[in-house]
């Protein structure tokens, strides 16, 4: 991850700011820990997929976001959730599949929503959510409405026809889209050389004329950096950006991944400088101690922990629930 | 008159660009033709001079295959009625023999208006039911656009959109790429982000390319969201079998559609039909997959002209009544299945014909109703049989009216085979107006 970067001064960033990115990565970090845990215990059923080490894109690019911006992603969407201020109790309780959760109980870990906090989802066919993005920022266009749709995917994803057909939509009609590729290197438990004929992802909207970027995207700062230029391109020019956010994904693929397709030590190795804990670094070095940290890190875990106590006592969907939301009457 | 479409039936003479004694050679464009979908030039495809213009311009409603000039070798006309094998007679249509759609209430006559209140009917095309559909709303709701391959300027690659775009400008009216999976997806985002997409597929056989964001984005979401995530969108195209058009634009995807809960399904026959239930799927929260048939496009019935007309989706209509048998039929087979009414009768059997116009949710009251009547039942439809839509209604029927059945319930439907191109074979595999005729004798001997 650009390692040959030398490393930046940033002590001009104020305190205020680092805690609060700190305190959403740490949000992340904690609550997919706990849903790693309910998912060992037969709590959570099915697929769920982790965002442990991805923390700073989202948390970054949410940074450069206004309120009335939307955000639509795939199935690897708990941290894309909890930093558009969605409830943590209601997206653990949709994980344990309870009336509680956003979905009541229908959707599960890949398909929850928030309209209230502008989240479209959630989405479980890989790249069928750029369209919709794009789509979502065709209406805030059409609207007059000035906000921006951020469209995530993976490496995997960006190999999907439909990524293509809106590239060249969104440039051809203007749409004020951020196409956000989170690059952790692994299409599921493929590696990018062994599914992707070229393994820079950004340059693929080059022949559309859509401008892009990569970033690293083990450090927040740079993510934020790279976000508020490319926020701010959208919504002013009304086009799309590509940011490409070069990441790494620290657990499995899903829960039930044995994880053979890459060694034990090059995930070591990735820890070791992962994201947190350079934000962490960071942030003891602009004078805040230890003991502090600490405090943040027990009050956001009781925060969790109260999330999942929350999922695990509140009640099943009731048996009507399975015929209703099919269609609107 | 040359056949300048695969559904044209005949045209208009809109000009001529030669005069008689004008030499032409292979490649002259020598008359404009107006069909039901386009203007037209056509092209000589021989040498010699023009002899006679046998249809005058402005001429319309000439059948195909009629002969419109006569040529010459020869710059000597005097002579040519002398010499019939000098005489030959353009007719450079691609010969193809367009099966004769017939119904009971198709003509072609100038629009009459019936003048009376909010009834008031007045013949229109289902093409231009639909457009007027499309535009009443559009004018109703600005969150109301429309997107497809060639909607806007082309005007619609059947001309279902003639005159949206000079209306309404082209940020409601828009071109897209031929890129069915993007456009549809783009479609849905802009239903999730509450407005209200018609979504034209050139055909449906092209929705093919897009079924993934139909279905799981479309058709699912709002259950994965627990009722949030309404998708107000509306899918619409010509489905089925155009003619001669063969395998990959020949099929009907009514069954494929009706089977996934979270969609409304629906399939207009008339230009009433068309109208009525067009503007009640655009009106309505939830994705509407709009089957319509290219066949019926030219085909002119009686509607109403008030835009307050709508139709219920997820109502029947009983176009017939009578007291023998019940034939079930929605889109082109509901004239067929009329035909087949008219024809029964004089062999003494009186048919109910039953117009589905909804597919999903299908209105099982109005078809049990008349089968308790009837106590016989035929169902129709152009698509294949197997797992097909009659296959649905013969299984509902059997669970929730087997009291009441004297006969077997028979399905008439397309051949299982991918639609041929050969005319003969085409027919073969179409089901007809006989085959119809010939199932109902078969349960009321």
């Amino acid at each position: 991850m650009n390692e040959k970067q030398a490393p930046k001064k940033k002590s001009n960033y104020d305190l205020d700011l680092l805690l609060k990115l700190n305190e959403q990565m740490l949000l992340i970090r904690r609550f997919e820990e706990k849903a790693g845990q309910l998912y060992g215990m037969g709590k959570i059923g099915g697929f769920c997929h982790l965002y442990i080490g991805q923390e700073a894109v989202v948390v970054g690019i949410n940074s450069a976001l206004k309120d009335e911006d939307t955000m639509v992603t795939s199935y690897r969407d708990h941290g894309h959730m909890l930093v558009c201020g969605m409830d943590p109790k209601g997206v653990m309780a949709e994980l344990t599949g309870r009336i509680t959760g956003y979905s009541k109980g229908k959707g599960g870990s890949m398909h929850m929503f928030s309209r209230e906090k502008g989240f479209f989802g959630g989405h479980g066919i890989v790249g069928a959510q750029v369209p919709i993005g794009a789509g979502l920022a065709f209406s805030h266009k059409y609207k007059n409405e000035k906000s921006i749709c951020v469209t995530f995917f993976g490496d995997g994803a960006a190999n999907q026809g439909q990524v293509y057909e809106t590239f060249n939509i969104a440039a051809l009609w203007s749409l004020p889209v951020l196409f956000v590729i989170e690059n952790n290197l692994y299409g599921m438990g493929t590696s990018v050389e062994r599914s992707s004929s070229t393994d820079n992802f950004a340059i693929r909207g080059e022949a559309f004329g859509i401008e892009n970027k990569t970033v690293n995207g083990m450090d927040v700062l740079d993510v934020r950096e790279a976000a508020l230029e490319a926020v701010n391109y959208c919504r002013s020019k009304q086009k799309p950006f590509i940011l490409e956010v070069k990441t790494y994904r620290f657990r499995g693929h899903s829960m039930s991944d044995p994880g053979k397709y890459r060694t034990r030590d090059e995930v070591a190795e990735m820890r070791k400088n992962g994201p947190l804990k350079a934000l962490q670094k960071l942030i003891l070095a602009n004078g805040l101690n230890e003991s502090k940290l600490k405090e943040i890190d027990n009050q956001i875990k009781l925060k969790v922990n109260e999330a999942a106590d929350f999922a695990i006592v509140s009640e099943l969907p009731d048996e009507a629930e399975l015929l209703k939301d099919i269609i609107i009457e | 008159m040359p056949a300048l479409s695969p559904t044209m039936e005949e045209g208009t003479l809109a000009k001529w660009l030669v005069k008689v004694g004008d030499k032409i050679s292979s490649g002259d464009l020598i008359a404009e033709i107006e069909t039901d979908k386009a203007t037209m030039e056509i092209e000589a495809i021989e040498e010699g001079f023009i002899s006679k213009l046998i249809v005058e311009e402005g001429a319309q409603g000439i059948k195909i295959n009629t002969p419109i000039a006569e040529f010459s070798d020869t710059e000597k006309f005097s002579e040519i009625n002398n010499d019939e094998s000098n005489k030959n007679v353009i007719n450079i249509s691609k010969k193809e023999v367009i099966e004769e759609v017939k119904s009971s209430v198709i003509e072609t006559s100038d629009k009459d208006l019936t003048l009376s209140n909010n009834d008031a009917t007045k013949k229109i095309t289902v093409r231009e039911a639909l457009r007027d559909a499309i535009l009443e709303e559009m004018e109703a709701d600005n969150d109301v656009f429309i997107m497809g391959e060639e909607v806007a300027e082309y005007e619609g690659a059947y001309k279902v959109t003639q005159g949206l775009l000079e209306k309404f400008g082209d940020k409601r009216v828009i071109d897209t790429p031929i890129t069915e999976h993007g456009f549809t997806g783009i479609g849905v985002g802009a239903a999730f982000g509450n407005l209200k997409p018609i979504v034209e597929f050139m055909t449906f056989n092209f929705s093919m390319q897009a079924i993934d964001q139909i279905i799981n984005s479309a058709a699912k979401t709002l259950y994965m969201s627990g009722g949030q995530m309404g998708c107000p969108i509306v899918f619409r195209g010509p489905n089925g079998a155009a003619s001669r058009v063969a395998a990959q634009h020949s099929q009907c995807f009514a069954s494929w559609y009706s089977h996934v809960p979270g969609l409304k399904v629906v399939s207009p026959w008339s230009s009433e039909d068309a109208k009525g239930l067009l503007k009640s799927a655009i009106r309505d929260p939830n994705p509407v997959v709009f089957l319509e048939n290219e066949v019926m496009y030219g085909q002119s019935f009686n509607c109403p002209i008030s835009n307050e007309f709508t139709l219920p989706i997820g109502k029947a209509n009983v176009e017939k009544n009578g007291s023998d048998i019940t034939i079930v039929a929605f889109s082109i087979m509901v004239g067929k299945a009329l035909e087949a009414a008219n024809e029964l009768e004089k062999n003494g059997i009186n048919v109910e014909v039953i117009n589905l116009r909804t597919l999903r949710p299908l209105d099982l009251e109005t078809i049990i109703n008349s089968v308790k009547k009837t106590n016989r039942l035929i169902t129709c439809e152009e698509g294949f049989g197997y797992s097909g839509i009659g296959a649905e209604i013969s299984s509902l029927i059997q669970e929730h009216a087997f009291d009441w059945l004297d006969a077997p319930v028979l399905r008439v439907h397309g051949k299982d085979v991918p639609m041929p191109y050969a005319e003969n074979l085409e027919k073969l595999a179409l089901p007809q107006t006989s085959d119809i005729i010939n199932k109902a004798k078969q349960i009321c001997s």
